[in-house]
């Protein structure tokens, strides 16, 4: 496999090569896309959420299938959707922001897509095939999961089990990367800050996925196999749930917004033409999100009844995240402060984002003091709340990053006219459809609720809402129609197009397949930028032209996924059949069975050349 | 909590009154017009947090503002760079200190009104009623009184009303906005909440924990009565016997099928703690049927005729034996001149 052959190749080829493609680069597509895809389908249900709330007491869908929506966009968009969106740019984006030609485990990294890859697919499936979606919320609380009829809630477990043991593989995966593989200078506080957010996020996996795991698998025991963990008449406990599902679930949070505001604390110095203010305290800012994240699950739980103590304990834990992500907000204000400010589409989502996330932030606040929180909890205050924290910080996060990066990963800019129209029709959609649902939650409008009534004051907020939810699917159409305008006819980029700071501007666009022919030198912080200013514009190598080990591609990831997918439509319908526990057997041995080959087989990559590399334009 | 906060509040409330009035809602709905004390506590707590963090938004705001006009790129400047500045500590330490001290400055009243809302020293002097929380209705039994009641549920104005929930199924939350905040309803424990009433009137309850499909359909009310008209109301409803015979033809007619039926397997008149399904002891009085239908005889031969088209999932649905519509209306007839006491949510207001 020569990098000197491009020439065209067949669908075939391509899909093969995708297949099996442990290339970060190539891997970090393929999750931006799978998780653009989920998105689309979380979106459409959103869509169809709002009109059945367009007026009172509308019987657009049934009540259950309506409880089906809710559960299906919130899984899709949390599990599916940001979250792979995010790994994606850190797969695409964090080996080359720190020097290094791939990361630690590619084989481990493609397994990872496929895993979550075909817990989406299966979780979908039960549209199809489960009598209908999971209707329990995304939250899925116990016992109401317990009691939800036909497979849905199965589908559930098994699809989010999958793609957790997928996530999970990632976040090891980037931590080993981060801590191992950094190129010669690049030491831990040179490091972009999208790198330590990633390094961060990764460690916040590692820690908050297990719970849900652990959550996840009482509950599969509980439907599948009677056991009673959950089952209060049994001596079970409901509420255990809730515990096991907010301490994997409020790190979920920072699990989203920490990347973006990774690529937030890229975009505005880049933009700004200035160095990041105070990039120390950022760092540790970043460190407190996380640690602080894990410390105030409880607020989710404030009307259980947990008592006085831990309502008053979790309630001023939660205000104080208020001071990191306030150093975060005045520090990108610094950073712009006496700089010298371009505005495009990248940094049009940058600056949206940070009142909009201000917004998010402000009621996060109102909501840790418990007592008011009697009144915003499951209402229409909260919906409003996570939607400006998610969509506010980390949707617009994935779209600034979407424009900021997309030349470096496929060589072509977007179009600024069709980014800005995508960017204002999102923008103000976004804001018509959530900043009412403050005042619809106060106003008496609880949460997750099929029709409100007629004469309740509810209907015109409602109604702006729902427009507000056009716009925002009008926008999303639109970055859609500028990604694949610019596939075809975008302009052509040299490596460094924005004029930018970090490592990553430092190689061709898109990057060779082994990234960096010379490992670079790196001498501070922002090392590009260093190099353009004190140096001779380009990397000093840091490192003779040599060999480059790379590693062989594999179908085993790919296969082993097949297996776990296999299983988990065995677990879920041997409840009713036994014969399917068939299919439990095969899937698993086939899974089990590739990774005792895996393990087996002699793997040692192959190299490319230096007399290739030589041959290479520089 | 009622001195510096309340001051503010009284400011607060006449500078926005216009708007407050305007755009917050429906009455004995909105959790913006509070009219019991765990409302109006929570609202304190509302503005406070509320105007603190406006303050902090409008400072990122100029500052933003000040950013966006001063520092942009102007043309002729294309290949000026900045001053790459590291950092400055003085800066660094104010907007670290500041939101402390406003965590602080939040953080010690939502504790204090944390263990406030919390506080039952005065529950065994008061009021006790047993809340259940069914798919998807509320049942109501008033501890030590033998009274029991579903849906409307009645307290006197002015005094702390303790709620021992529990869930029968799945978990639900009870929320009457305008006069406290909510709390779950567990399977698993009783959770005890006061409510306090400050005025007479119909107020609106709803079920803010995901419960199944008509979870939104889960409506209840809470009626707030004087004191003397809460002693009158109990006294009417203790004195109900279930055996008496209506008066009118029809009425009783419905009353022999609703007996023939066997509707009271479920439904209780009278104060029989059976909870299957809702009591109907003064069903004629009830604010609304099946929680949100018009209280009319037509809605109500439409929900025995077929419930499960009204309030989907419904544990109704199929228990009883397919009825005719002029059985149905028989049992309408009856059921509706269930209405024991003098003491209903007409009397103090209605429902708007």
């Amino acid at each position: 496999m020569s990098i000197a052959t491009t020439q065209k190749k067949g669908f075939g080829a391509v899909l093969w090569d995708y297949l099996t493609t442990v290339d970060h680069k190539k891997i970090g597509n393929m999750y931006i896309a799978a998780g653009a895809f989920f998105f689309l389908i979380g979106g459409l249900e959103a869509l169809i959420i709002r009109i059945q709330l367009i007026k009172p007491e509308n019987d657009f869908i049934s009540a259950g299938l309506y409880n089906e929506m809710i559960t299906m966009h919130g899984t899709t968009m949390i599990f599916f959707a940001a979250t792979p969106i995010l790994i994606g740019f850190m797969n695409a984006i964090m080996p080359l922001q720190i020097g290094a030609r791939d990361v630690a485990f590619p084989f481990l990294n493609s397994l990872g897509f496929w895993l979550f890859f075909f817990g989406g697919v299966l979780l979908n499936l039960s549209w199809i095939f489960g009598g209908g979606a999971p209707d329990a919320g995304w939250t899925s609380y116990a016992p109401l999961s317990l009691q939800s009829p036909g497979h849905g809630v199965d589908f559930y477990v098994m699809g989010l089990q999958l793609s957790g043991a997928g996530t999970l593989m990632g976040g090891i995966n980037f931590i080993v990367t981060i801590v191992t593989m950094r190129a010669p200078g690049m030491t831990y506080m040179r490091m972009p800050l999208f790198t330590w957010t990633t390094f961060v996020t990764s460690i916040l996996i590692l820690f908050a996925f297990p719970a849900l795991t652990v959550g996840l698998f009482l509950l599969m025991f509980d439907r599948m196999f009677g056991s009673a963990f959950f089952d209060v008449a049994l001596g079970g406990n409901a509420i255990i749930w809730q515990h096991l599902f907010w301490i994997f679930g409020h790190p979920e949070v920072y699990i989203l917004i920490l990347p973006a505001f990774g690529i937030f604390s890229e975009i505005i110095p880049a933009f700004s033409k200035k160095r990041l203010f105070g990039y120390t305290s950022m760092v540790f800012a970043t460190f407190l999100i996380a640690f602080l994240g894990f410390m105030v699950w409880a607020h989710h739980m404030f009307t259980v009844g947990l008592g006085p103590v831990a309502n008053a304990i979790f309630a001023v834990a939660t205000m104080a995240i208020a001071v990191p992500t306030g150093i975060k907000i005045f520090n990108w204000l610094a950073t712009m402060w006496g700089g010298s400010i371009t505005i495009n589409s990248a940094m049009l989502w940058a600056l949206a984002f940070i009142p909009s996330f201000t917004i998010g932030g402000m009621t996060g606040v109102m909501l840790g003091a418990a007592s008011a929180d009697y009144q915003y909890h499951d209402t229409y205050f909260v919906v409003a709340h996570f939607h400006y924290v998610i969509v506010g910080g980390v949707v617009f996060g994935i779209f600034a990053a979407t424009h900021y990066w997309y030349p470096k990963m496929f060589g072509r800019i977007l179009h600024e006219g069709l980014g800005k129209l995508s960017f204002w029709l999102f923008f103000i959609g976004f804001h018509l459809t959530f900043f009412i649902q403050h005042f619809l939650g106060l106003m008496g409008m609880p949460r997750r609720y099929w029709v409100f009534l007629e004469n309740q004051g509810l209907d015109t907020g409602n109604l702006i809402s729902t427009i507000g939810a056009f716009l925002m699917g009008l926008g999303t159409i639109v970055v859609l129609i500028n990604v694949v305008y610019t596939a075809v006819k975008g302009k052509k980029v040299s490596g460094d197009p924005w004029d930018a700071r970090t490592l990553e501007w430092a190689i061709p666009s898109p990057p060779p397949e082994y990234n960096f022919k010379q490992l670079p030198l790196v001498r501070g912080l922002d090392p590009l930028w260093i190099e353009k200013t004190e140096g001779k514009g380009k990397m000093t190598p840091a490192e003779p032209v040599v060999d480059i080990h790379m590693p062989n591609g594999s179908i085993y990831p790919f296969i082993m996924t097949i297996g776990f997918f296999i299983a988990s439509i065995g677990f879920i319908f041997q409840v009713d059949n036994n014969v399917w526990l068939l299919a439990v057997y095969f899937g698993m041995a086939l899974a089990l069975g590739t990774m005792v080959v895996r393990s087996l087989k002699d793997d040692h990559g192959y190299h490319i050349h230096k007399e290739d590399l030589e041959r290479e334009a520089d | 909590m009622n001195g510096w906060m309340g001051k503010i509040r009284a400011v607060l409330m006449l500078s926005i009154l216009s708007l407050v009035l305007a755009a917050c809602g429906k009455e004995n709905l909105t959790a913006l017009d509070p009219k019991g004390y765990g409302a109006d506590t929570s609202m304190d707590m509302i503005i406070l947090t509320t105007l603190i963090m406006v303050v902090v938004f409008l400072v990122v705001i100029i500052v933003y503002s000040i950013v966006l006009v001063r520092f942009r790129r102007k043309k002729g400047q294309e290949n000026y760079i900045p001053k790459q500045v590291e950092g400055n500590h003085t800066l660094e330490m104010v907007w670290t200190a500041i939101p402390i001290v406003l965590v602080l400055i939040m953080g010690v009243p939502a504790v204090m009104t944390v263990f406030d809302l919390a506080d039952e020293s005065e529950a065994s002097d008061s009021i006790n009623i047993e809340v259940t929380g069914n798919q998807y209705w509320w049942h109501f039994n008033y501890a030590g009184e033998e009274v029991v009641t579903s849906q409307d549920l009645y307290i006197p104005t002015g005094e702390k009303v303790y709620l021992n929930m529990q869930s029968s199924d799945v978990i639900h939350s009870f929320w009457v906005p305008s006069i406290s905040g909510k709390m779950d309803v567990n399977p698993e424990n009783v959770n005890t909440m006061y409510i306090e009433a400050y005025e007479e009137g119909v107020y609106w309850g709803k079920c803010a924990e995901l419960c199944g499909p008509s979870h939104s359909l889960m409506d209840f009310k809470v009626i707030a009565v004087s004191p003397e008209e809460f002693d009158q109301w109990i006294a009417d409803m203790q004195s109900v016997d279930p055996a008496d015979e209506p008066q009118d033809a029809v009425a009783q007619e419905g009353k022999e099928l609703f007996e023939a039926n066997n509707c009271m397997g479920c439904h209780a008149i009278g104060s029989s703690p059976s909870a299957v399904g809702p009591n109907l002891t003064n069903f004629g009085d009830r604010t609304k049927i099946a929680g949100f239908l018009e209280p009319t005889e037509e809605n109500l031969v439409d929900w025995i005729m077929d419930p499960e088209s009204i309030k989907p999932g419904n544990k109704m649905t199929g228990k009883y034996p397919n009825l005719s519509e002029d059985e149905a209306s028989s049992i309408a007839a009856y059921l509706m001149q269930l209405k024991p006491s003098e003491v209903t949510p007409e009397s103090v207001g209605g429902i708007n």
